[in-house]
């Protein structure tokens, strides 16, 4: 268990630029998600943490020794890989105790280690078996095994769900939680499931082309996303993004929003402050699928909410939530409705739209307002 | 299941054809094999006396016994082709070894340790599959002389590691590249170094290259001839240039039987070799090209 600090760490492979000065720091028994479409370099950082790749430029820390010239070996970091990378010849029992012997630890000692770790993820009935007679969630527990038996100060987690099927998935997630709760220890995780990142992170780092967008707390990145891109990437289905104009109507700054050509003039909310400056402009209007329900009365006389009457053009029933899609500003955009006042295909429904959580972006860069 | 009796009759005739086929093609193939045992169990009156191709009329072993030690291949004063035996066995033993050995080293850090350059120098070294033996006999025969080993079992030795090396490199690295990286990655974690994951973990699951390399190495070692005959003075030569100077030494008459019976002892080992090993050769070599 330790701290982690990565400065200004660049990595390049010839020309291509893979990490473009990533700077993280990370307290002692957190949980960080890296998250990121393919190719933004998630798994290279990884890399890098655990000395698998050498740097081109910046520094590592862990508890402010600076290990960015050291072997991995030394560096006392323990990865869980997205293949598993059990060792195929060796069963579970070897498999968890390599680690251990070559670091020479007493033959006593590692048996313990063993049983402690096999307890700890029930896999003692496992321990004589190879690894090609486990099931998939079997594997990723020895995987996890290996992991914990030497106690390292880190543990980097690459995508370690993702060859497990769904339901699988969903357990081994909540058993990755409870451990970590139990030990308290720091772990840097990589996914490019956003449902994994929101559920499983103390904080969130996400990439992009080499560059962190954002890097918080899963709401602080889902309330409040530094940019169109974080927006769209997390929550699922995603942020509603309407071009749109503000425009100061009746002394509020608003915008124009045309659904079924009746044009609504919605507030925008006084937290968002950099409006004002704006007015006349074209933005991005970003607003969460869960912000446009069904008139749900008791909510209605907000003063944040407004009713529109819209053209459903498709639905999604999810199970616990029917999505309608309808057209705003010629826009498609997603709602989020209970399935029984979800109406259907063609017919018109109200919609209540809560303002009070949208954000605005800028139409060419995508930055936040 | 197919009821058709039509489609049935069609099934039945097909493998009918089929199996006639391959019946046909087995005949021919073993018809030299067998007339050369044949032929090796019957004396030179037989032969003499009767049809050049004919059943034994007893087992007669002679030919075998003059053919291992008592026939006089050249000026030696040793007779037989014992000698040449137990020096094709010197030489192949430690060559199929040394350059296997070689080879998967290679092949392992040209899977898993890239360096600058190293898929040029993979690709420089496969020039060495396609490489005609005759072109290198006379600068190689300069370089074993230069290291004083000329004319021995280990300048022999040392020829066929090698010319053995770019297809043993190949073998192995076609066969690495197919096994996960991460493999190396997460030993090297678990604070492995360079020998010791190739030692604990690449070199226990090569079993089905390993096999597939020794079997390529024995044979082509083995049954060598050109390097054998170039590079060797008497008390080195192989069994394939004791057999082709048993053939040709000619005091009178030719003895069929001895020759085929010498021939048989030349190749049995290769065939002992393929019988024992082939089927994990057919496994080995179709191993790398599924995943998984």
């Amino acid at each position: 268990m330790a701290s982690l600090n990565i400065t200004n760490v660049e990595k390049s492979f010839g020309h291509t630029h893979i990490l473009k000065g990533i700077n993280m720091d990370i307290q002692d028994g957190e949980f960080i998600i890296l998250v990121g479409p393919s190719g933004c370099g998630k798994s290279t950082l990884m890399n890098c943490i655990a000395g698998l790749e050498d740097v081109t430029g910046g520094q590592i820390c862990i508890e402010d020794h600076d290990i960015t010239g050291v072997l991995p070996k030394d560096r006392d970091i323990a990865m869980v890989f997205q293949s598993y990378a059990l060792y195929p010849n060796m069963n579970v029992r070897k498999n968890i105790s390599f680690a251990l012997e070559i670091r020479k630890l007493p033959k006593a000692e590692i048996e313990r280690e063993v049983e402690r770790v096999a307890k700890l993820l029930q896999i003692e009935h496992l321990l004589d078996r190879k690894p090609g007679q486990l099931s998939g969630g079997q594997r990723q527990r020895v995987a996890m095994g290996r992991a914990l038996a030497r106690h390292p100060k880190i543990y980097l987690f690459d995508e370690p769900l993702s060859n497990l099927d769904a339901k699988l998935r969903v357990e081994m997630r909540t058993e990755i939680k409870k451990l970590h709760q139990r030990l308290g220890t720091t772990i840097v995780y990589v996914t490019h499931d956003q449902i994994e990142a929101m559920t499983l992170a103390d904080r969130i780092a996400v990439m992009k082309d080499g560059h962190i967008q954002q890097f918080g707390t899963p709401q602080e990145v889902y309330d409040n996303p530094a940019n169109r891109f974080v927006a769209g990437f997390m929550g699922s289905p995603s942020m509603n993004f309407i071009d749109t104009e503000l425009v100061n109507h009746e002394g509020q700054v608003c915008v124009k929003l045309l659904v079924m050509d009746q044009l609504h003039y919605l507030p925008t909310p006084s937290s968002e402050r950099g409006l004002l400056e704006r007015v006349g402009q074209k933005v991005v209007l970003g607003i969460r699928p869960e912000q446009i329900t069904h008139v749900i009365p008791h909510y209605a006389s907000n003063p944040s909410t407004f009713i529109v009457k819209a053209k459903i053009d498709v639905i999604e029933p999810t199970g616990p939530d029917t999505l309608v899609l309808v057209k705003m500003n010629e826009q498609e955009v997603n709602c989020r409705v209970e399935p029984h006042e979800a109406g259907k295909p063609g017919e018109t429904m109200s919609l209540m739209i809560n303002m009070s959580k949208t954000v605005f972006f800028d139409p060419i860069t995508g930055e936040r307002l | 299941m197919n009821t058709n009796p039509n489609r049935r009759y069609a099934d039945i005739t097909g493998r009918a054809l089929l199996y006639a086929a391959l019946g046909i093609m087995a005949i021919y193939y073993l018809l030299p094999l067998a007339l050369m045992i044949v032929t090796s169990f019957r004396s030179m009156d037989e032969i003499r006396m009767g049809q050049l191709i004919d059943w034994p009329t007893q087992l007669n072993l002679d030919a075998w016994r003059i053919a291992w030690s008592e026939a006089q291949i050249g000026a030696r004063s040793e007779r037989g082709l014992q000698p040449y035996f137990i020096n094709s066995m010197l030489i192949t033993l430690p060559a199929v070894a040394i350059s296997t050995l070689i080879g998967a080293v290679n092949g392992y850090v040209l899977s898993f340790w890239r360096f600058r350059g190293s898929n040029l120098f993979f690709g420089l070294l496969l020039f060495g599959c396609f490489l005609p033996f005759q072109a290198i006999l006379l600068p190689h025969a300069n370089v074993l002389g230069r290291m004083g080993i000329s004319g021995s079992i280990t300048g022999l030795i040392f020829t066929h590691v090698v010319y053995g090396l770019a297809f043993t490199t190949l073998f192995f690295r076609n066969y690495y590249v197919t096994l996960p990286g991460e493999l190396i990655k997460a030993a090297q974690l678990d604070g492995a170094g360079f020998w010791r994951i190739f030692w604990r973990i690449i070199l226990p699951l090569s079993t089905p290259i390993l096999t597939v390399c020794v079997i390529w190495q024995f044979t082509q070692v083995w049954n060598d001839f050109l390097f054998g005959v170039t590079f060797s003075d008497p008390s080195s030569q192989p069994v394939t240039v004791g057999l082709n100077n048993l053939v040709n030494s000619s005091t009178g008459e030719r003895r069929y039987n001895v020759d085929m019976a010498g021939a048989i002892i030349a190749a049995l080992p290769t065939l002992l070799v393929y019988v024992i090993a082939g089927k994990y050769f057919v496994r080995g070599l179709t191993a790398g090209s599924v995943k998984g």
